[in-house]
């Protein structure tokens, strides 16, 4: 059981990242990634919804019909983003008007429907939720990665703006320099990060395998 | 149970409908006091800054008036007044308008004017100006829109109301010309409508006080 979560966590956070493999979800990661802290709370915000959203739809997939499922996930869906966009508006008012649009649009966020047909629908409530958990900490990490790297290179800065999150009086986080290359901040640096940490990634992987012994892999097919 | 007959499907659809209704009705429960707490104290908190240094005694959101369109402030919606009073006397406006020219869209605007006239204060309250460039209008990233503290329709002339790039008083933003060319219009004609309608604004009735929370229940 341990090497199954552990399985399921390596699954989400590094093998099956929505984002860095499935390349699922580009519009909010795109989008939002300017800061790390827009990163960490629209993270926060994806993974309580795929958490949730996994939990009802594994508990409730013995009464799906088939033919009638994708209604379903898409009610169930957005039911659980209106929530948590009333709870970022009466605990995180700050970020909740920093995210904007974005905290609605988590609806459209094909991770999240994608782990409800892929998975939820057929694996045990506990599983479900794990899987949850894993990918959304997978998408949550990458958005983090992200935002940080572009509010570094970007605007100079680091963890500005916590106080949207944590309270308190505003924060200009870690200042590194005067002005960034603003590109970064723009969508264009939006492409080229996501660009390197995938290259990142890839070429990670490769050193791994090529340190160890070559064993030959079943072919892993990709959900898109 | 491939034929499972259509209601079948009908009702499951229906009672998770339901089901997910509720859950939002609750967390709408839970949550609605909170969310117009937090409204009117931010509106509370964004007010503040435009009034530095005057002194008022009375709730600055209660002597709310709508301008509806057309008129010749700043914007194509309506534009907000806040009227500020100390010991009932008049004292300042707020004004909150939009400047349309905006970089990237309308920019909305806070301005503060004394009964004199003068500036008592102006913040961006939403814009969508480019980070980096055109968002130092905002004060948590430089001190630019301060300028227009103390400022009136007689300094600088009317005429010298513009950014220095085209001739006038007011500094730029490096990089960024049309963000503070679009404020600096919008303040002016700010100011130009508070001269011609002063006493007009304070003598108006205030917006009904159930105009905000009317559609609760």
């Amino acid at each position: 059981m341990a090497g199954g979560v552990i399985n399921r966590l390596r699954n989400g956070l590094w093998r099956d990242n929505p984002g860095l493999v499935q390349l699922l979800g580009l519009c909010p990661l795109l989008a939002v990634t300017a800061t790390f802290v827009n990163g960490l709370g629209l993270g926060l915000a994806t993974l309580a919804v795929l958490v949730a959203s996994n939990a009802l739809v594994s508990a409730t997939r013995r009464w799906i019909q088939p033919e009638i499922r994708v209604p379903i996930y898409v009610l169930i869906i957005a039911s659980l983003v209106t929530c948590i966009e009333l709870i970022f508006k009466a605990w995180f008012p700050d970020l909740d008007r920093t995210l904007g649009i974005f905290v609605p649009l988590i609806v459209t966020n094909c991770a999240i429907v994608a782990r409800a047909e892929l998975y939820a629908s057929r694996n045990p409530i506990g599983a479900s939720i794990l899987d949850g958990i894993a990918m959304g900490l997978g998408f949550a990490m990458l958005l983090m990665t992200i935002g940080a790297f572009r509010e570094v290179i970007g605007q100079g800065t680091l963890f500005a703006r916590m106080d949207m999150l944590i309270g308190g009086e505003p924060m200009r986080g870690l200042v590194l320099a005067d002005q960034g290359w603003l590109l970064m901040v723009l969508p264009p640096g939006a492409f080229f990060s996501l660009a390197l940490a995938i290259a990142a990634k890839n070429a990670i992987d490769r050193r791994r395998l090529e340190s160890k012994a070559p064993i030959p892999r079943r072919a892993r097919k990709l959900n898109r | 149970m491939t034929d499972r007959p259509v209601w079948k499907s009908g009702v499951t659809l229906a009672v998770i409908a339901a089901i997910c209704t509720a859950l939002v009705a609750l967390t709408f429960q839970l949550t609605a006091q909170r969310i117009t707490d937090n409204e009117k104290a931010f509106l509370e908190r964004n007010l503040q800054p435009a009034l530095a240094g005057l002194f008022f005694d009375s709730p600055v959101t209660e002597s709310r008036l709508t301008i509806p369109q057309p008129h010749e402030l700043p914007g194509t919606e309506s534009a907000i007044v806040y009227r500020v009073y100390a010991s009932e006397e008049p004292v300042a406006a707020l004004f909150v308008v939009s400047a349309r020219d905006g970089y990237a869209g309308p920019i909305r605007l806070l301005i503060g004017v004394a009964m004199d006239g003068s500036i008592t204060g102006v913040r961006v309250l939403e814009h969508r100006e480019t980070p980096g460039l055109g968002d130092r209008v905002e004060t948590t990233k430089s001190d630019w829109i301060l300028q227009f503290d103390g400022r009136s329709l007689r300094d600088p002339e009317p005429g010298n109301w513009k950014i220095r790039g085209d001739g006038g008083s007011f500094d730029q933003l490096t990089g960024a010309s049309i963000t503070p060319r679009a404020i600096v219009k919008a303040v002016k004609a700010t100011l130009t409508y508070f001269a011609a309608n002063r006493d007009a604004l304070f003598t108006a009735p205030a917006d009904p006080v159930d105009d905000d929370s009317g559609d609760e229940d």
